[in-house]
Protein backbone atom coordinates (compact mmCIF):
# COMPACT_ATOMS: atom_id res chain seq x y z
CA UNK A 1 0.00 0.00 0.00
CA UNK A 2 1.27 3.46 -0.94
CA UNK A 3 -0.51 6.54 0.49
CA UNK A 4 0.63 8.63 -2.51
CA UNK A 5 -1.20 6.30 -4.87
CA UNK A 6 -4.29 5.95 -2.65
CA UNK A 7 -4.69 9.72 -2.45
CA UNK A 8 -4.08 10.11 -6.18
CA UNK A 9 -6.97 7.72 -6.87
CA UNK A 10 -9.23 9.50 -4.36
CA UNK A 11 -8.45 12.93 -5.85
CA UNK A 12 -9.08 11.63 -9.36
CA UNK A 13 -12.43 10.05 -8.42
CA UNK A 14 -13.51 13.34 -6.83
CA UNK A 15 -12.40 15.28 -9.92
CA UNK A 16 -14.52 12.95 -12.07
CA UNK A 17 -17.50 13.35 -9.71
CA UNK A 18 -17.16 17.12 -9.85
CA UNK A 19 -17.94 16.90 -13.58
CA UNK A 20 -20.83 14.51 -13.06
CA UNK A 21 -23.52 16.72 -11.55
CA UNK A 22 -26.26 14.16 -11.91
CA UNK A 23 -24.44 11.54 -9.86
CA UNK A 24 -23.51 14.06 -7.18
CA UNK A 25 -27.14 15.20 -7.00
CA UNK A 26 -28.25 11.59 -6.73
CA UNK A 27 -25.74 10.91 -3.93
CA UNK A 28 -26.48 14.01 -1.88
CA UNK A 29 -30.08 14.98 -2.58
CA UNK A 30 -31.76 11.62 -3.10
CA UNK A 31 -31.44 10.24 0.47
CA UNK A 32 -32.91 13.48 1.84
CA UNK A 33 -35.75 13.38 -0.70
CA UNK A 34 -36.58 9.77 0.14
CA UNK A 35 -36.57 10.45 3.89
CA UNK A 36 -38.88 13.44 3.26
CA UNK A 37 -41.18 11.20 1.23
CA UNK A 38 -41.40 8.75 4.13
CA UNK A 39 -42.13 11.63 6.53
CA UNK A 40 -45.00 12.74 4.28
CA UNK A 41 -46.37 9.18 3.96
CA UNK A 42 -46.59 8.85 7.75
CA UNK A 43 -47.85 12.40 8.27
CA UNK A 44 -51.22 11.19 9.60
CA UNK A 45 -49.85 8.44 11.84
CA UNK A 46 -47.82 10.25 14.50
CA UNK A 47 -44.96 8.34 16.07
CA UNK A 48 -44.34 6.13 13.03
CA UNK A 49 -41.83 8.49 11.44
CA UNK A 50 -39.93 8.69 14.73
CA UNK A 51 -39.69 4.88 14.66
CA UNK A 52 -38.64 4.35 11.01
CA UNK A 53 -36.94 7.70 10.37
CA UNK A 54 -33.73 6.69 12.16
CA UNK A 55 -33.26 3.35 10.35
CA UNK A 56 -33.95 5.09 7.04
CA UNK A 57 -30.94 7.33 7.69
CA UNK A 58 -28.88 4.14 7.68
CA UNK A 59 -30.62 2.32 4.82
CA UNK A 60 -30.98 4.99 2.10
CA UNK A 61 -27.37 6.26 2.09
CA UNK A 62 -25.93 2.75 2.06
CA UNK A 63 -28.16 1.56 -0.82
CA UNK A 64 -27.40 4.60 -2.94
CA UNK A 65 -23.66 4.37 -2.31
CA UNK A 66 -23.78 0.66 -3.11
CA UNK A 67 -25.42 1.21 -6.49
CA UNK A 68 -22.99 3.94 -7.54
CA UNK A 69 -19.81 2.17 -6.45
CA UNK A 70 -20.79 -1.32 -7.61
CA UNK A 71 -20.01 -0.42 -11.22
CA UNK A 72 -16.87 1.58 -10.38
CA UNK A 73 -14.14 -1.02 -10.92
CA UNK A 74 -16.06 -2.54 -13.84
CA UNK A 75 -16.03 0.81 -15.62
CA UNK A 76 -12.27 0.93 -15.23
CA UNK A 77 -11.94 -2.64 -16.41
CA UNK A 78 -13.92 -2.07 -19.60
CA UNK A 79 -12.18 1.23 -20.38
CA UNK A 80 -8.74 -0.41 -20.05
CA UNK A 81 -7.61 2.04 -17.37
CA UNK A 82 -7.51 -0.78 -14.81
CA UNK A 83 -5.08 -2.69 -17.07
CA UNK A 84 -2.89 0.36 -17.35
CA UNK A 85 -2.96 0.98 -13.59
CA UNK A 86 -2.03 -2.62 -12.87
CA UNK A 87 1.16 -2.23 -14.93
CA UNK A 88 2.00 0.72 -12.65
CA UNK A 89 2.95 0.64 -8.96
CA UNK A 90 -0.72 0.46 -7.98
CA UNK A 91 -1.71 -1.90 -5.17
CA UNK A 92 -5.13 -3.48 -5.44
CA UNK A 93 -5.92 -2.10 -1.98
CA UNK A 94 -4.67 1.36 -3.04
CA UNK A 95 -7.20 1.28 -5.83
CA UNK A 96 -10.18 0.30 -3.64
CA UNK A 97 -9.14 2.52 -0.72
CA UNK A 98 -8.84 5.49 -3.07
CA UNK A 99 -12.43 4.98 -4.16
CA UNK A 100 -13.55 4.40 -0.55
CA UNK A 101 -11.84 7.60 0.57
CA UNK A 102 -13.44 9.71 -2.17
CA UNK A 103 -16.91 8.33 -1.46
CA UNK A 104 -16.38 8.66 2.31
CA UNK A 105 -16.00 12.39 1.70
CA UNK A 106 -19.26 12.37 -0.27
CA UNK A 107 -20.83 10.35 2.58
CA UNK A 108 -19.93 13.14 5.02
CA UNK A 109 -21.76 15.73 2.90
CA UNK A 110 -24.63 13.30 2.35
CA UNK A 111 -24.95 12.66 6.11
CA UNK A 112 -24.86 16.34 7.02
CA UNK A 113 -27.66 17.06 4.54
CA UNK A 114 -29.91 14.11 5.36
CA UNK A 115 -29.47 14.33 9.15
CA UNK A 116 -30.03 18.10 9.18
CA UNK A 117 -33.20 17.77 7.14
CA UNK A 118 -34.50 14.86 9.23
CA UNK A 119 -33.84 16.57 12.56
CA UNK A 120 -34.54 20.23 11.86
CA UNK A 121 -37.01 20.24 8.98
CA UNK A 122 -38.94 17.03 9.55
CA UNK A 123 -38.69 17.14 13.37
CA UNK A 124 -37.43 13.60 13.79
CA UNK A 125 -37.32 12.96 17.54
CA UNK A 126 -34.16 11.36 18.88
CA UNK A 127 -32.82 11.17 22.43
CA UNK A 128 -29.14 11.14 21.46
CA UNK A 129 -26.90 13.84 20.01
CA UNK A 130 -27.21 15.04 16.41
CA UNK A 131 -23.46 14.66 15.81
CA UNK A 132 -23.57 11.03 16.84
CA UNK A 133 -26.40 10.41 14.37
CA UNK A 134 -24.23 12.15 11.77
CA UNK A 135 -21.20 9.96 12.51
CA UNK A 136 -23.31 6.81 12.26
CA UNK A 137 -24.90 7.99 8.98
CA UNK A 138 -21.40 8.58 7.53
CA UNK A 139 -20.31 5.09 8.59
CA UNK A 140 -23.41 3.64 6.94
CA UNK A 141 -22.70 5.49 3.69
CA UNK A 142 -19.12 4.17 3.75
CA UNK A 143 -20.49 0.68 4.46
CA UNK A 144 -22.59 0.88 1.27
CA UNK A 145 -19.46 2.08 -0.59
CA UNK A 146 -17.31 -0.80 0.69
CA UNK A 147 -19.96 -3.41 -0.09
CA UNK A 148 -20.43 -1.89 -3.54
CA UNK A 149 -16.68 -1.98 -4.23
CA UNK A 150 -16.56 -5.60 -3.10
CA UNK A 151 -19.49 -6.50 -5.38
CA UNK A 152 -17.77 -4.64 -8.19
CA UNK A 153 -14.55 -6.63 -7.75
CA UNK A 154 -16.62 -9.81 -7.65
CA UNK A 155 -18.73 -9.20 -10.77
CA UNK A 156 -17.28 -9.83 -14.22
CA UNK A 157 -19.40 -7.27 -16.09
CA UNK A 158 -21.40 -4.12 -15.34
CA UNK A 159 -24.51 -6.12 -16.14
CA UNK A 160 -23.66 -8.57 -13.36
CA UNK A 161 -22.77 -5.76 -10.98
CA UNK A 162 -26.20 -4.15 -11.31
CA UNK A 163 -27.79 -7.48 -10.38
CA UNK A 164 -25.85 -7.45 -7.11
CA UNK A 165 -28.10 -4.73 -5.68
CA UNK A 166 -31.23 -6.87 -5.31
CA UNK A 167 -29.16 -9.92 -4.36
CA UNK A 168 -26.98 -8.28 -1.72
CA UNK A 169 -28.97 -5.31 -0.42
CA UNK A 170 -32.68 -6.24 -0.48
CA UNK A 171 -32.39 -9.20 1.94
CA UNK A 172 -30.46 -6.94 4.29
CA UNK A 173 -33.12 -4.22 4.06
CA UNK A 174 -35.83 -6.76 4.90
CA UNK A 175 -33.97 -8.18 7.89
CA UNK A 176 -32.21 -5.10 9.30
CA UNK A 177 -34.98 -4.10 11.70
CA UNK A 178 -36.59 -1.42 9.56
CA UNK A 179 -39.80 -3.39 8.84
CA UNK A 180 -39.88 -5.73 11.85
CA UNK A 181 -37.73 -5.17 14.94
CA UNK A 182 -34.96 -7.75 14.81
CA UNK A 183 -35.84 -9.33 18.16
CA UNK A 184 -39.36 -10.07 16.85
CA UNK A 185 -38.04 -12.02 13.82
CA UNK A 186 -38.31 -15.84 13.78
CA UNK A 187 -35.23 -17.36 15.42
CA UNK A 188 -33.55 -18.47 12.19
CA UNK A 189 -34.07 -15.10 10.49
CA UNK A 190 -32.84 -13.33 13.61
CA UNK A 191 -29.71 -15.47 13.45
CA UNK A 192 -29.20 -14.54 9.80
CA UNK A 193 -29.75 -10.86 10.53
CA UNK A 194 -27.01 -11.13 13.19
CA UNK A 195 -24.37 -11.68 10.50
CA UNK A 196 -25.58 -9.00 8.04
CA UNK A 197 -23.77 -5.64 8.12
CA UNK A 198 -26.85 -3.46 7.61
CA UNK A 199 -28.37 -4.86 10.84
CA UNK A 200 -25.56 -3.24 12.82
CA UNK A 201 -25.85 -0.04 10.80
CA UNK A 202 -29.52 0.19 11.81
CA UNK A 203 -28.80 -0.89 15.41
CA UNK A 204 -26.29 1.94 15.70
CA UNK A 205 -28.85 4.50 14.49
CA UNK A 206 -31.53 3.07 16.79
CA UNK A 207 -29.02 3.23 19.66
CA UNK A 208 -28.41 6.94 19.07
CA UNK A 209 -32.17 7.52 18.74
CA UNK A 210 -32.71 5.85 22.12
CA UNK A 211 -30.09 8.09 23.67
CA UNK A 212 -27.35 5.49 24.01
CA UNK A 213 -24.05 7.26 23.38
CA UNK A 214 -20.97 5.74 21.76
CA UNK A 215 -19.77 4.63 25.22
CA UNK A 216 -23.04 2.86 26.08
CA UNK A 217 -23.68 0.22 23.42
CA UNK A 218 -23.88 2.22 20.19
CA UNK A 219 -20.09 2.33 19.94
CA UNK A 220 -20.02 -1.48 19.70
CA UNK A 221 -22.45 -1.49 16.77
CA UNK A 222 -20.47 1.27 15.06
CA UNK A 223 -17.28 -0.76 15.50
CA UNK A 224 -18.93 -3.82 13.93
CA UNK A 225 -19.93 -1.65 10.94
CA UNK A 226 -16.33 -0.44 10.69
CA UNK A 227 -15.17 -4.06 10.80
CA UNK A 228 -17.50 -4.94 7.91
CA UNK A 229 -16.17 -1.95 5.94
CA UNK A 230 -12.55 -3.08 6.36
CA UNK A 231 -13.42 -6.72 5.64
CA UNK A 232 -15.33 -5.80 2.44
CA UNK A 233 -12.39 -3.70 1.19
CA UNK A 234 -9.87 -6.43 2.08
CA UNK A 235 -11.93 -9.15 0.40
CA UNK A 236 -12.51 -6.87 -2.58
CA UNK A 237 -8.75 -6.35 -2.97
CA UNK A 238 -8.20 -10.11 -2.71
CA UNK A 239 -10.89 -10.76 -5.33
CA UNK A 240 -9.65 -8.16 -7.81
CA UNK A 241 -7.30 -9.91 -10.24
CA UNK A 242 -4.30 -8.38 -11.96
CA UNK A 243 -4.09 -11.29 -14.35
CA UNK A 244 -7.30 -12.09 -16.21
CA UNK A 245 -8.18 -14.64 -18.85
CA UNK B 1 23.91 -3.10 -20.31
CA UNK B 2 21.46 -5.89 -20.87
CA UNK B 3 21.31 -7.17 -24.44
CA UNK B 4 17.73 -8.36 -24.56
CA UNK B 5 14.93 -6.35 -22.99
CA UNK B 6 12.45 -9.18 -23.45
CA UNK B 7 13.06 -12.87 -23.84
CA UNK B 8 10.23 -15.36 -24.48
CA UNK B 9 10.61 -19.15 -24.63
CA UNK B 10 7.87 -21.70 -25.37
CA UNK B 11 5.10 -19.33 -24.38
CA UNK B 12 1.72 -21.07 -24.31
CA UNK B 13 -1.45 -19.25 -23.32
CA UNK B 14 -4.81 -20.91 -22.80
CA UNK B 15 -7.99 -18.86 -22.76
CA UNK B 16 -11.06 -20.80 -21.74
CA UNK B 17 -10.70 -24.16 -23.49
CA UNK B 18 -8.72 -22.76 -26.40
CA UNK B 19 -4.95 -22.55 -26.74
CA UNK B 20 -4.28 -19.07 -28.13
CA UNK B 21 -0.47 -19.15 -28.28
CA UNK B 22 1.21 -22.45 -29.08
CA UNK B 23 4.79 -22.09 -27.88
CA UNK B 24 6.10 -18.71 -29.01
CA UNK B 25 9.74 -17.73 -28.54
CA UNK B 26 11.66 -14.57 -29.46
CA UNK B 27 13.96 -11.87 -28.05
CA UNK B 28 13.60 -8.10 -28.16
CA UNK B 29 16.99 -6.41 -28.38
CA UNK B 30 17.33 -3.46 -26.03
CA UNK B 31 17.01 -0.14 -27.87
CA UNK B 32 15.16 -1.56 -30.89
CA UNK B 33 11.75 -1.04 -32.44
CA UNK B 34 10.06 -4.35 -33.19
CA UNK B 35 6.81 -4.72 -35.09
CA UNK B 36 4.40 -7.42 -33.98
CA UNK B 37 2.36 -8.07 -37.10
CA UNK B 38 -0.48 -10.38 -37.82
CA UNK B 39 -4.17 -10.47 -38.62
CA UNK B 40 -6.75 -9.59 -36.03
CA UNK B 41 -7.33 -12.55 -33.68
CA UNK B 42 -3.88 -14.10 -34.16
CA UNK B 43 -2.86 -13.64 -30.52
CA UNK B 44 -1.02 -10.28 -30.63
CA UNK B 45 -2.90 -8.77 -27.71
CA UNK B 46 -2.64 -11.98 -25.68
CA UNK B 47 1.13 -12.06 -26.20
CA UNK B 48 1.39 -8.40 -25.20
CA UNK B 49 -0.71 -8.97 -22.09
CA UNK B 50 1.53 -11.89 -21.14
CA UNK B 51 4.56 -9.60 -21.40
CA UNK B 52 3.08 -6.87 -19.21
CA UNK B 53 1.90 -9.44 -16.65
CA UNK B 54 -1.88 -9.10 -17.10
CA UNK B 55 -2.61 -12.42 -18.82
CA UNK B 56 -3.69 -15.43 -16.78
CA UNK B 57 -2.77 -19.04 -17.65
CA UNK B 58 0.63 -18.38 -19.22
CA UNK B 59 3.16 -21.20 -19.29
CA UNK B 60 6.70 -21.07 -20.62
CA UNK B 61 9.23 -18.38 -19.86
CA UNK B 62 8.53 -14.66 -20.29
CA UNK B 63 11.42 -12.59 -19.04
CA UNK B 64 11.14 -8.79 -19.09
CA UNK B 65 14.07 -6.49 -18.23
CA UNK B 66 15.73 -9.45 -16.55
CA UNK B 67 12.73 -10.30 -14.35
CA UNK B 68 9.80 -12.69 -14.79
CA UNK B 69 6.85 -10.90 -16.47
CA UNK B 70 4.47 -9.42 -13.95
CA UNK B 71 7.08 -9.07 -11.19
CA UNK B 72 6.12 -6.22 -8.84
CA UNK B 73 9.51 -4.56 -9.47
CA UNK B 74 8.59 -4.15 -13.15
CA UNK B 75 5.58 -1.96 -12.39
CA UNK B 76 6.25 1.52 -13.70
CA UNK B 77 9.23 0.37 -15.83
CA UNK B 78 6.93 -0.68 -18.69
CA UNK B 79 4.72 1.69 -20.64
CA UNK B 80 1.65 -0.15 -21.90
CA UNK B 81 -0.88 1.18 -24.36
CA UNK B 82 -4.00 -0.94 -24.70
CA UNK B 83 -5.93 -1.12 -27.95
CA UNK B 84 -8.78 0.99 -26.58
CA UNK B 85 -7.60 4.40 -25.35
CA UNK B 86 -7.17 3.74 -21.64
CA UNK B 87 -7.61 7.24 -20.29
CA UNK B 88 -10.49 8.84 -18.39
CA UNK B 89 -12.96 10.45 -20.79
CA UNK B 90 -14.40 12.82 -18.20
CA UNK B 91 -11.01 14.33 -17.36
CA UNK B 92 -8.85 16.65 -19.46
CA UNK B 93 -5.63 15.44 -21.08
CA UNK B 94 -3.58 17.26 -18.44
CA UNK B 95 -5.68 15.91 -15.55
CA UNK B 96 -5.23 12.38 -16.89
CA UNK B 97 -1.46 12.81 -17.13
CA UNK B 98 -1.22 14.37 -13.65
CA UNK B 99 -3.08 11.40 -12.21
CA UNK B 100 -0.92 8.78 -13.89
CA UNK B 101 2.21 10.78 -13.01
CA UNK B 102 1.13 10.75 -9.35
CA UNK B 103 0.56 6.99 -9.46
CA UNK B 104 3.99 6.48 -11.02
CA UNK B 105 5.62 8.96 -8.67
CA UNK B 106 7.21 10.94 -11.49
CA UNK B 107 7.51 14.75 -11.28
CA UNK B 108 4.57 16.67 -12.71
CA UNK B 109 7.00 18.48 -15.02
CA UNK B 110 6.92 15.27 -17.07
CA UNK B 111 3.24 15.92 -17.87
CA UNK B 112 3.97 18.78 -20.25
CA UNK B 113 6.74 16.82 -21.96
CA UNK B 114 4.59 13.79 -22.83
CA UNK B 115 1.67 15.92 -24.03
CA UNK B 116 4.07 17.75 -26.34
CA UNK B 117 5.63 14.49 -27.50
CA UNK B 118 2.30 13.32 -28.92
CA UNK B 119 1.46 16.79 -30.27
CA UNK B 120 -1.55 17.42 -28.04
CA UNK B 121 -0.39 20.66 -26.43
CA UNK B 122 -3.19 22.63 -28.10
CA UNK B 123 -5.73 20.20 -26.58
CA UNK B 124 -4.09 19.84 -23.17
CA UNK B 125 -7.11 21.30 -21.38
CA UNK B 126 -9.80 19.58 -23.41
CA UNK B 127 -11.84 16.75 -21.94
CA UNK B 128 -10.69 13.48 -23.47
CA UNK B 129 -14.23 12.42 -24.47
CA UNK B 130 -14.52 15.60 -26.57
CA UNK B 131 -11.44 14.67 -28.61
CA UNK B 132 -11.36 12.74 -31.89
CA UNK B 133 -10.51 9.04 -31.84
CA UNK B 134 -6.97 9.69 -33.02
CA UNK B 135 -6.39 12.38 -30.41
CA UNK B 136 -7.73 10.06 -27.73
CA UNK B 137 -5.32 7.29 -28.66
CA UNK B 138 -2.48 9.81 -28.62
CA UNK B 139 -3.52 10.84 -25.10
CA UNK B 140 -3.35 7.16 -24.18
CA UNK B 141 0.13 6.95 -25.71
CA UNK B 142 1.23 10.05 -23.80
CA UNK B 143 0.33 8.37 -20.49
CA UNK B 144 2.57 5.43 -21.41
CA UNK B 145 5.51 7.80 -21.99
CA UNK B 146 5.37 9.21 -18.44
CA UNK B 147 8.53 8.47 -16.49
CA UNK B 148 10.37 7.41 -19.68
CA UNK B 149 9.88 3.65 -19.21
CA UNK B 150 12.60 1.28 -20.43
CA UNK B 151 10.12 -0.86 -22.33
CA UNK B 152 7.12 0.39 -24.30
CA UNK B 153 4.51 -2.09 -25.41
CA UNK B 154 2.03 -0.50 -27.76
CA UNK B 155 -1.03 -2.37 -28.96
CA UNK B 156 -2.05 -0.90 -32.32
CA UNK B 157 -1.18 2.71 -31.44
CA UNK B 158 -1.49 4.06 -34.98
CA UNK B 159 -4.95 2.73 -35.93
CA UNK B 160 -7.14 5.40 -37.50
CA UNK B 161 -4.46 8.08 -37.58
CA UNK B 162 -3.80 10.15 -40.66
CA UNK B 163 -0.57 9.41 -42.57
CA UNK B 164 1.24 12.55 -41.40
CA UNK B 165 0.55 11.73 -37.78
CA UNK B 166 1.55 8.12 -38.27
CA UNK B 167 4.85 9.20 -39.74
CA UNK B 168 5.41 11.59 -36.80
CA UNK B 169 4.65 8.85 -34.27
CA UNK B 170 7.03 6.40 -35.94
CA UNK B 171 9.71 9.10 -35.80
CA UNK B 172 8.93 9.48 -32.10
CA UNK B 173 9.22 5.71 -31.59
CA UNK B 174 12.69 5.73 -33.17
CA UNK B 175 13.79 8.75 -31.13
CA UNK B 176 12.74 6.86 -27.97
CA UNK B 177 14.64 3.78 -29.13
CA UNK B 178 17.72 5.89 -29.90
CA UNK B 179 17.49 7.16 -26.32
CA UNK B 180 17.69 3.55 -25.12
CA UNK B 181 14.06 2.42 -24.82
CA UNK B 182 12.86 -0.85 -26.30
CA UNK B 183 9.60 -0.78 -28.23
CA UNK B 184 7.19 -3.45 -29.32
CA UNK B 185 4.50 -2.06 -31.62
CA UNK B 186 1.67 -4.27 -32.76
CA UNK B 187 -0.18 -3.60 -35.97
CA UNK B 188 -2.32 -5.38 -38.50
CA UNK B 189 -1.29 -2.87 -41.16
CA UNK B 190 1.56 -4.44 -43.10
CA UNK B 191 2.82 -1.18 -44.59
CA UNK B 192 4.08 -0.15 -41.16
CA UNK B 193 6.48 -3.09 -41.18
CA UNK B 194 9.20 -1.28 -43.10
CA UNK B 195 9.46 1.26 -40.28
CA UNK B 196 10.59 -1.40 -37.78
CA UNK B 197 14.09 -2.63 -36.98
CA UNK B 198 12.73 -6.15 -36.62
CA UNK B 199 9.50 -7.96 -37.33
CA UNK B 200 7.59 -10.71 -35.63
CA UNK B 201 4.90 -12.27 -37.79
CA UNK B 202 2.22 -14.00 -35.80
CA UNK B 203 -0.55 -16.13 -37.24
CA UNK B 204 -3.03 -18.37 -35.39
CA UNK B 205 -0.86 -18.36 -32.29
CA UNK B 206 2.39 -19.36 -34.01
CA UNK B 207 5.36 -17.21 -34.86
CA UNK B 208 5.86 -17.39 -38.66
CA UNK B 209 8.90 -15.15 -38.82
CA UNK B 210 11.36 -13.30 -36.60
CA UNK B 211 13.60 -11.26 -38.88
CA UNK B 212 14.55 -7.79 -40.13
CA UNK B 213 12.25 -6.39 -42.84
CA UNK B 214 15.05 -6.82 -45.41
CA UNK B 215 15.82 -10.34 -44.26
CA UNK B 216 12.17 -11.28 -44.46
CA UNK B 217 11.80 -9.97 -48.01
CA UNK B 218 14.99 -11.75 -49.08
CA UNK B 219 14.04 -15.11 -47.61
CA UNK B 220 10.54 -14.95 -49.10
CA UNK B 221 11.86 -13.62 -52.41
CA UNK B 222 9.21 -10.88 -52.57
CA UNK B 223 9.20 -7.10 -52.80
CA UNK B 224 6.49 -6.41 -50.23
CA UNK B 225 5.93 -7.49 -46.65
CA UNK B 226 2.32 -8.50 -47.28
CA UNK B 227 3.44 -10.76 -50.14
CA UNK B 228 6.20 -12.18 -47.93
CA UNK B 229 3.62 -12.98 -45.26
CA UNK B 230 1.52 -14.92 -47.81
CA UNK B 231 4.55 -16.79 -49.11
CA UNK B 232 5.50 -17.85 -45.58
CA UNK B 233 1.95 -19.06 -44.91
CA UNK B 234 1.95 -21.09 -48.15
CA UNK B 235 5.36 -22.58 -47.34
CA UNK B 236 4.21 -23.58 -43.90
CA UNK B 237 1.03 -25.16 -45.32
CA UNK B 238 3.15 -27.03 -47.88
CA UNK B 239 5.51 -28.31 -45.19
CA UNK B 240 2.66 -29.99 -43.30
Amino acid sequence: MTPRVTFAVAARVLAQLRRDHRTVAMLIVLPALLVSLMWWMFHDSPGTFDRVGGPLLAVFPSIIMFVVTSVATLRERSSGTLSRLFTMPMGKLDFLLGYALAFALIAVVQAVVVVSIALYLLDLNIQGDAWQLGVVAVLDGVLGTALGLFASAFAATEFQAVQMMPAVMIPQILLCGLLVPRDQLPTVLHGISDVLPLSYAVDAVLGVAKGNGFTTGTGGDALVVLGFILAALGLGAATLKRRTA
Amino acid sequence: MMKNAVSCRDVVVVRGDREVLHGVGFDLRAGSVTGLLGPSGCGKTTLIRAMVGLQAHVTGDVSVLGLPAGAPKLRGRIGYVTQEPSVYGDLTVTENMRFFAAVLGVPSSDVERVIEAVDLTSHANARVDRLSGGQRSRASLAAALLGSPELLVLDEPTVGLDPVLRRDLWELFHRLADAGATLLVSSHVMDEASRCDRLLLLRDGDLLADDTPQGLLASAGTAEIEQAFLTLIDRKAGAR
